[in-house]
């Protein structure tokens, strides 16, 4: 069967359900959002209906302007640990045989899907005196006692380099697992040792995923609301962290809906930066 | 070279499961404390998550949660998929990029969106509230799987059914919906699993009135660790990859991730 534009109106019937539900909860509460940005807050109930600048005003305090420097930079930061970690390790794997891979893809997927609530445990019982890993740096005699690692920033990066790893290597995967083989061919029939073809072809061959994956892992990195609070001190805060306690803490809706307001804006600006690199490779 | 190979192979693998082995250990202390490695051996806190009131309640609802908004989401992600496959309305495509952005942007804005609805509608803290939002919010699995689906489907074979002489509704029950079954069901099995293990927009809907497990893992974190919230993660990791081992078992995971077909 062809595929053909739809005549009558029944054509569109089973276009009905899924698009009602996106609107009415998807776009409607965006929009609600929105609206909620520019409200008033109410402390009694959840806001008042007004039209004001004051919940984006807010944003020009220092405090806020450290809050957003200190989210951005540990984002960058992730996305680059993650990307250095992933690349090389991500064409090894495409590399390996169809079972290895099919084990490791199992694997990543079942540790992608942990809940943030489950990673801050895990690494926080990793990172504590009680039950951590410097227990095993006294048992091989690196250190005297058991210290605990946590909360520091330190602490927090790791848990956050650890959240995003699988999503970086499955986000790279399709890109390396797709890379035409005989450019490496061509690289080894030439001499070049396969650590040189790596970097001086594999890498630039890919220079436009690289750069998308960084983004779509900052974007990712930038959602992270729990582990800064769990592992973290509060000068370790996100703006993500920001939102959540302000929205359920601190009940302050409007001023909560006008930071994520301005973090979908961000993350908008850089899925379309994404969105631009994968033109420009499949333009190649 | 290649013991080097092997090395970074290990290493990564030990990164991510190293805190793992530790809450997998933690979680068989015989007593309530979290040492590492375990004093003792005891399986009584994986017990406690089906014998304990609490802990069995929140499951309950975990599992109540993420069988309906899985079922939910593939009813949605289904007949959308089916009609971008099957018609050409290049402006339809509006309700595709609908469907992929909760999932990209951060969670925490899609989770304020639903908060804000909820309670402006003056039905904040129901329970199906949740159900709908997760659907939502995890419609882009489905729908990635079921596009992935649709295309795989050689377009020879309806033709041929259709030169036979049968209907698009014969088209669609005995050829089309065979051959997606498979992705039909990892897509629910994704969604399944990303619900069970969500926090923040279930906290965000019905965090006040209702716990499900992550929640209440979350709660029970400020009172003080105990090996039981170990034995829910493990218990966590264990039914994620069971699923996304039979997904790997009876389909192709490397093609769901993005490598190309299998053979061809």
């Amino acid at each position: 069967m062809r595929r053909e534009p739809p005549r009558a109106l029944a054509d569109y019937a089973p276009l009905f359900f899924p698009a009602l539900m996106l609107i009415v909860f998807f776009v409607v509460p965006f929009s609600i959002m929105i609206a909620v940005s520019f409200f008033k807050r109410n402390p009694a109930g959840f806001y008042t209906p007004d039209f004001v600048f004051d919940n984006y005003a807010r944003f020009l305090t220092t405090f806020f302007g450290s809050v957003l420097g200190f989210s951005l930079l540990l984002a960058i930061l992730v996305a680059v640990c993650c990307v250095v970690i992933a690349f090389p390790f991500t064409y090894l794997l495409t590399k390996r045989s169809r079972a290895v891979q099919t084990v490791w893809l199992v694997g990543l997927l079942s540790v992608l899907s942990l809940s943030e609530v489950i990673i801050g445990f895990a690494w926080s019982t990793l990172f504590s005196r009680t039950a951590g890993i410097t227990n095993l740096f006294v048992a091989i005699g690196l250190m005297k006692e058991p210290v605990a690692l946590l909360p520091s920033f330190w602490a927090v990066l790791t848990g956050m380099v650890y959240q995003a790893l699988p999503y970086t290597i499955l986000v790279l995967y399709p890109a390396l697992v797709r890379l035409d083989p005989t450019l490496l061919e061509a690289a080894r029939t030439l001499g070049a040792s396969p650590v040189r073809a790596f970097f001086n072809v594999v890498t630039p061959a890919l220079r436009n995923t690289i750069v998308a994956t960084l983004i779509m892992v900052f974007v990712f990195a930038l959602g992270s609301y729990l582990l800064p609070q769990i592992l973290g001190r509060p000068s370790n805060w996100t703006l993500s962290v920001l939102i959540t306690d302000q929205a359920i803490y601190q009940s302050n809706m409007p001023f909560a809906a006008a930071m994520a307001v301005f973090l979908v804006l961000i993350s908008l600006a850089l899925v379309g930066l994404t969105l631009l690199a994968g033109r420009k490779e499949s333009a190649l | 070279m290649n013991v080097l190979r092997r090395l970074y192979f290990v290493l990564v693998a030990l990164f991510l499961a190293a805190p793992l082995i530790v809450v997998a250990g933690v979680s068989v202390n015989q007593k309530q404390e979290l040492t590492f490695p375990p004093k003792g051996f005891s399986l009584a806190w994986y017990g406690q998550i089906f014998n304990d009131p609490e802990w069995r309640l929140a499951l309950i609802h975990s599992v109540t949660l993420a069988i309906c908004s899985a079922a939910i989401a593939v009813a949605i992600a289904l007949p959308l998929a089916w009609f971008l496959w099957r018609r050409i309305a290049p402006w339809a495509n509006i309700f595709q990029v609908l469907g992929l952005a909760p999932f990209i942007l951060p969670p925490v804005i899609t989770a304020l969106g639903f908060l804000s609805f909820w309670a402006t509608v003056g039905l904040f803290g129901q329970f199906y509230t949740a159900i709908i939002s997760h659907a939502i919010f995890f419609v882009t699995l489905p729908l990635v799987t079921l596009s992935l689906g649709f295309a795989s489907i050689d377009r020879s074979l309806v033709e041929a059914a259709s030169t036979m002489g049968a209907d698009d509704r014969t088209v669609l029950k005995t050829v089309v919906l065979p051959l997606i079954l498979p992705y039909l069901v990892s897509g629910f099995a994704f969604a399944f699993v990303l619900s069970l293990n969500e926090y923040i927009v279930a906290y965000m809907t019905i965090g006040f009135t209702t716990e499900t497990l992550p929640i209440k893992i979350f709660n029970a974190l400020r009172y003080g660790y105990t090996p039981t919230m170990a034995a829910v993660s493990i218990f966590f990791v264990t039914v994620a990859a069971l699923v996304f081992g039979a997904i790997a078992y009876f389909g192709d995971i490397r093609r769901l991730l993005g490598a190309m077909s299998s053979d061809s």
